[in-house]
Formats: structure tokens, sequence, C-alpha cells
């Protein structure tokens, strides 16, 4: 295999990996202030990209489309903690986690209705010819791909570490009885990340999109690559979220390079496999051991 | 001038089991009031009713004369009213700093607040950068003092202060009380041991069974047969027996 070849597949390793990535860190946020994996993340993915080419389709401009699905889709993610999740808030997790489960059908089948059972394609974001970079050649599409989730990425940082909201969200992952005795309304923290989630999910959809085009069922497979990324860099952990997102993506590119693109799918299920028997906490995840 | 905190014939319990039944007790600002009982006699219970960690079944709870009862907990900091619970809940993988920015996360973060935390506390200033989950156990303690008056509370519910902490740290940590006091901030201490709670009260109350048995001044209380038989360690200096207990 050609040096070229190699760096074909590092670009479209690390062209999954990003997506993999935001939907992990959709998948991480709200298991770190709630405890639950959200099953519906996945649909979140699939409304991002749906909405997109829903929206263009009648005729709005692309950027506002897409600023339009990340909104629409925070906003289900809120509706769906507001009134799915929080009315069970007291029973255990395992309830809500299949609340979720109902959730992801739910927003399914809506999509289907609305949108119909046909593939849809998005156009690409920028006109243009594949451009080089370092040897490979590599879709614009692609750069927007990894550009956008750097951003999102900076930004979640931002939120995470120096903000009033931030920190009231890793208040919440620590322990919500402690959160509650200093004054945080926990239900709204909640809240938040479930709309975060919900914003993350959206634009990895509505970005891969014009590589990929999309269609009502595309939420499942994505929610399973996002669910291991999370737990290969360790639930609950945003940059362990990115890392994971990231080798997943690689991982997979190596599958096809190496093996057989047949096996491309399998990898984030050994993987997920993997992490769970030999290293529940992640590769990057330390929270376990650190809590009071 | 009403009463800093007054509960009311406050029934409290987990599901179908009541655990503290119709207690009565009332703090004026200023005033240190220690709450006694043996392990399971509902003082810890009683706290956390106050505190809106768990709902009353009856009674009531009033904040300078504003009924709170049933106020969720993350509503009652801006009324005045901070915990500092049992097992002291800090937020083990944030560090010092955070911890103190959360406990003013409802009131907004005020510069001299912080600084007279620093200055009642030094040990915090030198860690502010420390995860909390590293301090040692009197540290974590007064970090879990210093995160509740970040909140400029009027009235601070303090329980087991002194569990498993060594003499001297308890001592510093009891020091402070005194001078929460002379702020005029309205004290409930929950503690275990009596002696020390005593030495340091205005005024106390004793429960048993869920009830609250008995109340008085500090100094009456300490000088009480019954409470030094049940609580102190000490009747006549003969050890307390299960039988004396029963009586």
């Amino acid at each position: 295999m050609s040096t070229a070849d190699l760096l074909q597949f590092v670009a479209s390793g690390l062209q999954n990996g990003a997506i993999y990535a935001l939907m992990a860190l959709g998948f991480t946020l709200v298991f770190a202030s709630t405890g639950v994996i959200n099953f519906a993340q996945g649909e979140f993915f699939m409304l991002g990209g749906m909405l997109v080419a829903a929206e263009v389709a009648a005729g709005v401009p692309l950027g506002l489309a897409v600023a339009g699905a990340v909104a629409a889709t925070a906003a289900v993610g809120a509706l769906i903690e507001r009134f799915a999740l929080r009315p069970a808030r007291a029973s255990g997790a395992l309830t809500l986690i299949i609340i979720t489960i109902g959730c992801s059908m739910l927003l399914k089948s809506a999509a289907r209705h609305l949108f119909g059972p046909d593939e849809r394609a998005v156009p690409a974001f920028s006109e243009g010819e594949p451009v080089a970079v370092a040897g490979a050649m590599v879709q614009r599409q692609v750069l927007w791909v990894v550009g956008l989730t750097l951003l999102a990425a900076v930004a979640l940082t931002v939120l995470y570490r120096w903000t009033k909201l931030g920190l009231a969200m890793r208040a919440c992952s620590v322990s919500h009885d402690a959160a509650r005795i200093v004054g945080i309304d926990t239900a709204r923290v909640v809240m938040a990340s479930f709309a975060l989630a919900g914003a993350l999910g959206a634009l990895a959809g509505a970005v891969v999109a014009p590589v990929t085009q999309t269609a009502y069922d595309v939420g499942a497979r994505m929610g399973l690559k996002g669910f291991a990324a999370a737990v290969l860099g360790g639930l609950g952990d945003p940059v362990g979220a990115i890392v994971g997102g990231v080798v997943l993506g690689l991982l997979e590119s190596g599958a096809v390079a190496f093996v057989s693109g047949t096996y491309k799918d399998a990898v984030a299920l050994v993987v997920l496999l993997l992490v769970l028997v030999l290293r529940p906490q992640g590769i990057v995840g330390r929270h376990l051991g650190e809590k009071l | 001038m009403p009463d800093a905190l007054e509960v009311v014939g406050l029934h409290a319990g987990y599901g179908r089991i009541l655990v503290v039944r119709d207690a009565s007790l009332r703090v004026e600002p200023g005033e240190v009031v220690a709450l006694l009982g043996s392990n399971g006699s509902g003082k810890s219970t009683l706290l956390k009713a106050v505190a809106g960690l768990l709902k009353p079944e009856a009674g009531a709870v009033r904040l300078f004369g504003k009924d709170v009862t049933g106020v969720p907990p993350e509503r009652l900091v801006s009324n005045g009213l901070a915990l500092v619970p049992e097992g002291r809940m800090l937020f083990g993988p944030l560090t010092v700093a955070e911890n103190l920015a959360l406990g003013a996360y409802a009131t907004g973060h005020v510069q001299e607040v912080l600084e007279r935390v620093l200055a009642l506390f030094p040990v915090l200033s030198a860690r502010l950068s420390q995860p909390a989950s590293t301090l040692s156990g009197g540290e974590q303690q007064m970090l879990a003092i210093g995160r509740a008056l970040m909140s400029r509370p009027r009235v601070m519910l303090l329980d087991e202060p002194s569990l498993g902490l060594a003499p001297r740290v308890v001592s510093d940590i009891f020091d402070v009380l005194d001078e929460l006091r002379s702020e005029g901030i309205a004290v409930v201490l929950v503690e275990q041991d009596a002696n020390l709670a005593l030495k340091h009260a205005d005024r106390g109350y004793v429960m048993r069974g869920g009830r609250i048995v008995m109340e008085g001044p500090a100094a009456d209380l300490r000088r009480n047969d019954d409470v030094r038989l049940a609580y102190l360690g000490s009747w006549h200096g003969k050890e307390p027996t299960d039988a004396d207990l029963e009586s």
C-alpha cells in the first residue's frame, strides 16, 4: 500500500471519527448529568440530516437550514427531557433508558411519516473539486466535518470549563443532591444537557449528510457507533468522547484498509465488547476512583 | 423579630416509615442550637426535612417567619439557608476553588465573602486548585463549611461536623462556629459528641425515637442526669448499661 493510500484511509478515518466524536459527546453529556444512556441520540443525528434536506428542498438557504436543524433538534432534546423523562425521574435509570428507546422509535416513525421513506441528498456546504491535503485528496465537505467538530469541541470546552452552566453541569455529574444543596436547579441542568446533546447530534447529521446521503432510518447505526465511541473514551468524560470517536474512526478505516470493508461496522461492536469487558472506565476515563 | 428558624410539629420519614414525629424547635439569629440523640433517633432525618431534601408529611418550617415547608433545597439557598450535610457531599473531582464557587451559585459571587472564608480556613488558600477529593478529612470538612458560607447564609445546618476527625481539627472547626455566632448566623448543630456540642451551643434539644424529649439551655442539659446518662457517657462515674438506657 502506498503512502498516499494510507493517508486516504487516515483522512476517511478522521472524517468518520469526527462524526463519532460529536455523537459520543452527546451521549457523554447526558450520561454525566443524569446517569442515563440516551438511546434517542442516534435519532438526533437523523433529524439533523433530514431537517436540512427538507429545509433546502423548501428553498431555505443552506447555512440557515443547518442552523435551523440544529436549533430544532436541540428543542426536541429539551422536550424529550421535559415531557418524557422528567415525569419518570423518581424511577430508576433503567426505566429512563427504556423511555429513551421509546422516544427513539417515536422520532424515527415520525420522520418516516413527515419526510417519506426515501434517501435524501443534501448539497455540499461549499462547491469545488477535492483538495490535496498532505498528499491525500480530500473532499471539501470532509474539511467542514473536521472543522465544525473542532469548533464544537472548543465551544463545549469553554462552556464546560468557564461558564456557570458548565460548572453546574459538572456539579450534577458528581451528585444531584450535592448540587441541589448549593442551589442548582438540577432539572434545568439536565434539560440543558439534553438540548446540547440534540444540537451536537444534529450538527453531526447535517454536516455529514452531503457525503453520505441521509434517510429516516440512519439513526440506529450512528447511535451505536457514537455509543461505542463514548464507552471507548469513558462514559461521562467529554475529552474521552472526542478521543474515543477519533480512535474508533481510525480503527474502522484500518479494518477497511487491512482486512475488508465487510467488517467495517463490526469494529464498533468489537470495540464496545472489548472495552466493557477489559476496561469499563474507558481509555481516558479516570472518574470512577475520584468520586468522594 | 421572628425566629431565624422555626419548626412546628414536623413529621417526616421515608415512604411509609415515619422517622420524625411531631418535632418542634426554634433558633434565634446568632444562636447555636445543638440537636442531640443517639444513632437512629431521627436527628439527620429532621435536618434533611428542614433542608428540603425530604418532604415533610406534616408540620411547618419557617425561615424568618416565611413558610418554606416542602420547598426544594435549591430554592432554600436563596432564602438564606445552608446545609453542611452528613458526609460533606463535596464535589470530589472539582477543585477547591470550584467547590467554593458552587457554594455561591444561587446567591452570586462576592469577593469579600470568599476572602472571609479563606481567612476562617487559611489552609484552603493553599489548596484552591487541588481537587477536593485530595484534601484530608479535616480540610474537607472545612471546605464543606466554607462552601456553605459562600451563599451568605443566615441559618446554617451542620450535620456531624466532628465525625471521624482528629481532636485538634475538631476544635479548630468549633472555634469557627463561635465566630459564626458572633456574626449573627443561626446554627443548628447535629452532633454525636454531646459534650462537645453542648460546650459550644446556647441551647439544646434531645431526640429519642423520632421525638424531641427534652430541651433547655446547654448548661442545664450538661448537668442533667438523664442527658449525661444517655449521651455524655458518664453518670456518677458509672458506665451506662443497656438496662439504664431503657429505663
